[in-house]
């Protein structure tokens, strides 16, 4: 039981692992704030800029509409960067698999 | 005509779920329910057949939890995307928009956004953690016996109301379509559901909601393509021809009563400009947490992330989910809009007042109408499709919850985690019988009851109870056992509280209040009028309806808990319970310090963020 625990705080002390931490952290939460702070604007929008919701921008699509279509694309976008980073935090983690290697 | 406004407001408040049943006329003529009979046997004899290909595959209890953990990533989207796209979304977002323009697309977007929160922070680490449920991830380093009974009662109540709401949905549906007594309509959703998760496991649930998801994007895009091809496929064009349609222009001239000097064009624009629905934006962003935060504390959702061999497979899993249920919904904005100008707000509405069969009588018209085979193929094709939706959801939340009995309270709690996998797999199965017969007596219980609102309670009970304890368990090294237990009682308790003081429940002194003066506004309305033409019929009926209203409440002039009026004024607890969630289990870990589960957090950190050391699904 303790070597066990010895070899996880090993791997946890790892600058290797601290950098993927690191990394992952700023990454993740950044991104996820951003998303959710993305996304409260619309109901807020919507309820306190209703003026500006209602600005006619190509035809007969206002941009509010846009802004509503816009959350799709920021959402797929958002998944679509972060898949991309993942693969780099998915080698690191390959690394250090290597390098922990069997228990 | 305000005073309907009002009551079909009522009646979906939240309600992207909402069935009332006494609203639902007849959406199909006796003479084509053979048709539509046929439509549905032909879809359920499928998904019995995929079932009983899938019932030799399940041996272990890992096949009957997890599917063997041999499902692939593009799969496992779809299946979530069939989880997730219930009739809630199908029918009740269709819905709203067809009734209400741009606030009804405003509420889809919160469903997808959810998703974020999945990819983001909670697939990856559950899957390299966890293996068959919720409470596999909280036993990693706090007391298995004592978190695994909370998670799995937690579990079971987020399961239950989701579930009833399904239930009922899928009793009026059959009711509706097919003609079957509601009794036996949902006795017909518990055992079909049943069939598929006692014989089929979680491979077959799995299978269901693959077939399920790709028939409700096919037919959604068959409609839409039909509606362009009539105003256009250009966006401009499309929309231009949404806002000068008469049948728009009425449908907001009635939402906005007599008082609006717009003119036709005018009203038609309104229609694409925020405020016709939701009115009151503290609710709209506290709903919105409950989504956002929710969808990633749901058990059946959480739990298909077992079922992928890898994280990058969950990764996977969640990004095609995206990419389909965003894709749906962009097409519901379409299906709404179109059902707006063929169908018409007042034909939706005479059909369900929660406007839940827009998606359907647009099929029928585009397919020809009321009086036509391919009208009547293409309402019950897609009434078929609602109709798997809703048996499919059910059937992944009842194996959610019967994991959670058996995997986490029998096996882990009662027997100690020693019980064979045999002897875990007819537990599995067992209990799976059990919650899906209270599924079905809880379903007739409800009858006629209006369950809107336990859509949203249990979105907020995951967003207040489940995702804290898994988010701090995951991330917080001070997090522990004491913190556990307490984030899920104060995040269920204060969910389930403050929705028994909101508005959501009948008060019925204000009920009786305000229903006596519509009646009385109607009446002086009646009075005035000359004649017996269709608005004096109009106001009579609508005079019947508030005093059979009336006459429901009986004598009874508090609510259930005994209110005379809301004390927590707004329909969604989110926006508090969240917080006081989270709170909990900071509080309680940092109270009960517990030097265990700290001693751990390094292996439970580096094991989440690398899948070193993870339980390969198919490892038996």
């Amino acid at each position: 039981m303790s070597r066990d625990r010895d070899r996880w705080i090993r791997i946890h002390a790892d600058p290797a692992f601290q950098r993927l931490h690191d990394e992952k952290t700023r990454f993740l939460w950044g991104l996820m704030a951003f998303a959710v702070g993305y996304y409260f604007l619309l109901p807020l929008g919507a309820a306190w800029f209703t003026d500006l919701y209602r600005k006619p921008v190509w035809g007969a699509i206002n941009l509010g509409l846009l802004f509503a279509l816009s959350q799709f694309a920021v959402a797929w976008g958002v998944a679509w960067l972060y898949a991309r980073r993942a693969a780099r935090f998915d080698r690191m983690a390959a690394a250090l698999e290597r390098q922990a290697g069997e228990p | 005509m305000k005073g309907s406004a009002r009551g079909a407001l009522a009646a979906v408040l939240l309600g992207a779920a909402g069935y009332s049943e006494l609203a639902w006329a007849q959406a199909v003529q006796p003479e084509w329910r053979p048709l539509c009979f046929a439509v549905f046997a032909l879809l359920i004899a499928f998904t019995l057949f995929v079932t009983w290909r899938a019932a030799r595959k399940v041996r272990t209890s890992a096949d009957f939890y997890a599917a063997g953990g041999a499902i692939s990533g593009l799969q496992n989207g779809w299946a979530i995307a069939g989880d997730y796209l219930s009739a809630a979304s199908f029918l009740g977002i269709a819905g709203l928009i067809a009734l209400y323009g741009f606030d009804g697309f405003m509420y889809s977007v919160g469903w997808l956004v959810a998703y974020i929160t999945v990819l983001l922070v909670v697939a990856e680490p559950c899957r390299n953690i966890g293996r068959y449920t919720m409470g596999d991830i909280l036993a990693f380093r706090n007391n298995p016996r004592v978190v695994k009974a909370c998670m799995a009662l937690s579990t079971i109540t987020v399961a239950t109301f989701y579930l009833t709401a399904q239930m009922v949905g899928g009793g009026v549906l059959i009711k509706t379509l097919v003609g079957i007594d509601y009794q036996y309509s949902v006795i017909a959703v518990g055992v079909l559901m049943l069939g598929y998760v006692l014989f089929g496991g979680m491979v077959a649930t799995t299978y269901v909601q693959i077939i399920k998801a790709v028939l409700l994007v096919f037919a959604s895009l068959v409609m839409v393509c039909l509606v362009w091809q009539r105003f256009g496929f250009a966006g401009p064009e499309y929309f231009q021809a949404v806002i000068e349609h008469p049948a728009v222009q009425g449908r907001v001239a009635t939402l906005l009563g007599g008082s609006s000097t717009l003119s036709g064009v005018e009203l038609g624009r309104r229609f694409l400009e925020p405020g016709l629905y939701l009115k009151s934006p503290v609710d709209q962003i506290s709903l919105g947490m409950a989504l956002v935060f929710g969808t990633a504390g749901m058990p059946h959702i959480l739990m298909r992330f077992f079922t992928v061999p890898s994280a990058q497979a969950a990764r996977t899993s969640v990004i095609w989910a995206m990419a389909i249920i965003g894709g749906f919904y962009v097409l519901t904005l379409f299906l709404g809009t179109g059902a707006a100008m063929l169908v018409g707000a007042p034909e939706i509405l005479a059909v369900d007042r929660g406007g839940n069969m827009a998606a359907p009588l647009l099929a029928q018209y585009l397919g020809g109408g009321p009086d036509a085979l391919l009208g009547n193929l293409m309402l019950s094709f897609v009434a078929a499709v609602a109709f798997a939706t809703i048996v499919a959801v059910v059937a992944g939340l009842v194996l959610a919850a019967a994991s959670a009995m058996s995997h986490d309270v029998w096996v882990g709690v009662i027997k100690g985690e020693r019980a064979t996998d045999e002897e875990e797999t007819r537990a599995a199965r067992l209990c799976s019988l059990l919650v899906g017969a209270i599924a079905i007596v809880i379903g007739i219980l409800a009858q006629g009851q209006n369950v809107a609102h336990l859509v949203a309670l249990a979105f907020a009970v995951a967003a207040s109870a489940n995702l804290p304890v898994i988010l701090l368990t995951l991330y917080w090294r001070r997090c522990n056992t004491a913190g556990v237990v307490a984030g899920l009682v104060v995040g269920t308790a204060s969910a389930i509280g403050l929705v028994l003081v909101s508005p959501n429940m009948t008060y019925p002194a204000q009920v009786r209040a305000s229903q006596q003066s519509v009646i009385e506004q109607h009446r002086a309305q009646i009075a005035t009028l000359e004649g017996d033409g269709e608005a004096r019929a109009a106001l009579e009926r609508a005079v019947v309806q508030a005093e059979a209203e009336v006459a429901r409440l009986g004598d009874r002039d508090t609510s259930l808990v005994g209110l005379a009026a809301p004390l927590f004024p707004l329909r969604n607890p989110g926006l508090v319970s969240i917080p006081l969630g989270f709170l909990a289990v900071v509080l309680g870990s940092l109270c009960y310090r517990d030097r265990r589960a700290e001693a751990l957090w390094e292996e439970l950190y580096v094991r989440s963020n690398t899948g070193i050391g993870r339980s390969r699904g198919a490892a038996h």
